[in-house]
């Protein structure tokens, strides 16, 4: 569903960019990009990371300067230098990705806090916080305790507490730079129906976020940049995904079903029964040597909880779980691990390195023992071998293995994470919503190296609450709800349609 | 209630172990709830305690110092030395000389945290040994006892002689304390630039994008800091009538295990002035009662620690109980 258009007549762009360039260093972050925004639009900014989104949006909010020859409008009025405070002023607000809210003080002050600046300090009036606040949150049509503490809200509501202080200031256009990234479907649509709202009150709203489905649902328009370039604006009625992430990436994906049938091979890991109170029951199913399973449902069916399992961290109270045809007793991941399964967290970049620590480090973490020598003290030969031979095998792009591992782009974090784990030499690999935050094209590269593993005959569970992303990818797709498997699916043989209703409902 | 409960958990807690305590002791040493032993320790904690209100706005804003007992015993021989140059000086001046010194020596700890970028705690180690070793360098040790008769005079605010023939008294410093209080109260729960220290320390990124100065907050806090340990050690030298300049080394890990056993947060963003005052009276009452009860005073460190061991887990846990049954996804 598409919001009606509104005529560009009536108002003076919100934001109105020509000719804009930005190099940092040597590289051309921006080359000659226009952007503009329509009073009371919803705007997409689409691209692959790195391809200057940031950076656009750094130069509308005054943080960076352009490069002569550009030209800046906000609501029709030109600004030939924007700073931070000129900006916000104009009316132009960002909710970044971390919020940046205050976790121990409360929803009002939160939202109020800009009243609290100034040169001169002042008695503060906490009944004016409650009626900012209250006001801000009424715009939004939505209640929140305003006293509570911001870090007893669930995240969504914290984006609630965000939006409103954009808008208590007044803001006339807000960009959200991935606010749904952890949001469940149903706090997703919610946000979204917000968006329409600040919208159809003539609100501006520029919106950055990698997951195109909702891209497409929410924007008029698109505006699509490429290695700093301006590829094209485009009104999101006439594009589908795949047209979308074609003009991102500049190629074409096959969007065809990989799934093949694995029946014939040995089973690797076979689970009857599992069960374990308030997270999943009576779970039973198995995966083929060479087989991926994509489990798929909505946040809180219980996935997450099933892979603890599976990798020892919590205990089962009933059920089993069988490994090449051996029960397994997981006393703990020490013992899964042992065992020759392997877990990719859902959360990689503050569960799955360690971000100061150096790529080489992070990669053979898992197998220290292994890697030592006889007196327990680590073989820098060992240990070089190792990462070398992960790093080609993963195409791991790095400068050198000692760099941390925070230098890396999120796709070759990822990579190193796997590295780490398929260092381990698994049979089975769970792999928890591995495209978080990543972008599209990386997502591709992922994909690529799960088929690459399953062809080595590698068992993988790989557990995701985008349907299409199992469905594409995995040998077969199980639907989890309410803590049980409720739907089993060949994707050769089921729409994707079919598979998406049944599981968004 | 159910709101204090939930936004005040330590304090709370903190009440509740103190309330025990007290009525513990009320049972257990017949001297303890008496008005003399109860004034006793009120004056006793009072120099703790505006260190303690000092030390909480820096945490509040997310940075930590040990310098201040040090710095109190610098700024007392500076004003030896100023009151001797003023031909005597006063109570006013004595607040005023105090205070300024007091605030260059946070001054001194602000800049090298802002200005080279060095994070609190060390800056406050190296701060806390130079101080204490130029004191003891320049001083060669020497106690003063020729003060100011002013400054040395028992100023006795309110006293009752109780049943058994001894005086129940307050003393100045014990005003002092309150109004070091209010004034922090005030500050940090009242004025723009409190709630900013909150938020600083709470998110300093966070609070950097919506333009509050990292600077501004640092001086201020650190000059609070400073300013508290000024008035502290004036008040000290009222009380024990001498200037010694290792008398009150030592004292800051009581005062900031005081404050974070208060609710406190190390890391910033939480704190109450109730919760320091709670944290220090505990302190306070504990020693006072195995003091009372005949327990040998090398059990004193032991049973501090073991307190303070109990009252951090114990919010661990309770922290943890929380996540779990805030169910996660």
């Amino acid at each position: 569903m598409n919001a009606p258009q509104p005529s560009p007549a009536a108002a003076p762009p919100a934001i109105r960019l020509r000719n804009v360039s930005k190099t940092f260093g040597g590289v051309r972050a921006l080359d000659g990009v226009d952007f503009e925004v329509a009073a009371g639009e919803v705007h997409c900014l689409a691209g692959e990371n790195g391809c200057g989104k940031s950076t656009l949006i750094k130069i509308v909010t005054g943080v960076y300067a352009p490069e002569p020859g550009a030209g800046i409008a906000l609501f029709g009025q030109d600004f030939p230098a924007v700073t931070p405070e000129a900006a916000r002023r104009a009316g132009i607000a960002v909710i970044w990705q971390d919020l940046a809210l205050f976790p121990e003080m409360s929803v009002a002050e939160n939202i109020a806090v800009e009243t609290l600046l100034g040169a001169r300090p002042r008695l503060v009036r906490h009944g004016a916080f409650r009626e900012v606040a209250g006001r801000a949150l009424a715009a939004l049509g939505v209640a929140l305790d305003l006293e509570a503490r911001l870090r007893t809200l669930p995240i969504a509501e914290r984006q609630m507490v965000a939006i409103a202080r954009a808008l208590s200031h007044d803001a006339r256009l807000i960009f959200m730079d991935e606010p749904t990234a952890s949001l469940t479907q149903s706090e997703t649509d919610r946000l979204l129906g917000v968006v329409r709202r600040l919208s159809a009150d003539g609100v501006s709203v520029v919106f950055v976020s990698h997951r195109l489905a909702e891209v497409l649902e929410i924007a008029n328009r698109v505006t699509v940049l490429r290695d700093g370039r301006l590829v094209g604006v485009f009104p999101a009625a006439g594009l589908t995904q795949s047209r979308l992430t074609e003009l991102m990436t500049g190629k074409t994906f096959d969007k065809a079903v990989a799934a093949t049938d694995r029946s014939a091979a040995p089973a690797v890991l076979e689970v009857k029964g599992l069960s374990r109170a308030g997270e999943f029951r009576d779970i039973s199913f198995d995966i083929r040597a060479g087989e991926v399973v994509g489990l798929t449902g909505l946040i809180g069916a219980g996935r997450t909880e099933l892979g603890h399992a599976l990798f020892g961290m919590t205990r089962p109270d009933s059920g089993t779980i069988r490994l090449n045809g051996r029960t397994l007793a997981l006393r703990s991941n020490r013992d899964a691990i042992a065992a020759g399964i392997a877990y990719v967290s859902e959360d990689r970049l503050s569960l799955g390195l360690i971000q100061p620590q150096s790529i080489a480090d992070n990669t053979v973490i898992t197998v220290l023992r292994r890697i030592s020598g006889p007196h327990g003290l680590i073989s820098p030969a060992a240990r070089d071998a190792t990462v070398a031979h992960w790093i080609g095998e993963l195409a791991i792009k790095i400068g050198q293995p000692s760099d941390p591992v925070s230098t890396l782009s999120g796709g070759n974090q990822q990579r190193v994470v796997l590295a780490k784990w398929l260092a381990t030499e698994p049979k089975l690999l769970i792999l928890d919503s591995p495209t978080v935050g990543v972008d599209v094209g990386a997502r591709a590269g992922i994909f690529r190296i799960v088929r690459d593993l399953a062809a080595r005959g590698l068992a993988i569970l790989m557990i995701s609450d985008e349907v299409p992303e199992v469905y594409f990818n995995a040998d077969r797709v199980l639907h989890m709800a309410d803590g049980r498997i409720v739907g089993s699916w060949d994707p050769r043989r089921a729409a994707l349609t079919e598979i998406e209703a049944a599981v968004y409902g | 209630m159910a709101r204090i409960l939930r936004d005040y958990p330590a304090e709370v807690k903190l009440f509740a172990v103190l309330a025990a305590i007290f009525a513990g002791l009320s049972l257990a040493a017949p001297s303890f709830l008496t008005l003399t032993n109860l004034t006793a320790l009120v004056n006793n904690s009072s120099v703790n305690v505006i260190w303690a209100v000092g030390l909480l706005v820096v945490l509040i804003a997310g940075g930590i110092d040990i310098s201040f007992a040090v710095a109190a015993s610098v700024v007392q021989y500076l004003c030896v030395y100023a009151f001797a140059a003023v031909g005597g000086g006063n109570w006013a001046i004595g607040f005023a000389f105090a205070i300024a010194f007091g605030t260059a020596l946070g001054f001194v700890n602000a800049a090298l945290i802002h200005y080279f970028r060095i994070i609190t705690i060390v800056v406050t180690i190296a701060t806390f040994n130079a101080f204490f070793g130029l004191l003891m360098f320049i001083t060669s040790g020497r106690f003063i006892y020729d003060l100011p008769s002013w400054w040395t005079r028992r100023i006795i605010l309110w006293e009752r002689q109780a049943a058994d023939g001894s005086w129940a008294e307050i003393i100045l410093p014990v005003g002092v304390m309150v109004l070091c209080m209010i004034a922090t109260w005030a500050l940090i729960r009242h004025t723009t630039t409190g709630r900013q220290l909150y938020a600083f320390g709470d998110n300093p990124e966070g609070a950097r994008r919506i333009g509050i100065s990292p600077g501004a907050m640092t001086f201020i806090a650190f000059g609070w800091c400073g300013a508290m340990a000024g008035i502290a050690g004036l008040m000290q030298v009222n009380i024990v009538r001498e200037v010694v300049p290792n008398a009150l080394i030592g004292r800051e890990l009581d005062v900031l295990a005081a404050v974070v056993l208060g609710g406190a947060r190390l890391g910033g963003g939480r704190g109450s002035v109730t919760g320091c005052v709670l944290g220090v009276l505990l302190v306070a009452i504990t020693q006072n009662g195995l003091n009372l009860l005949g327990v040998s005073p090398y059990a004193f460190k032991m049973v501090i620690g073991a307190i303070i061991l109990i009252a951090i887990s114990t919010s661990g846990v309770t922290l943890v109980r929380a996540r779990r049954a805030g169910g996660a996804p």
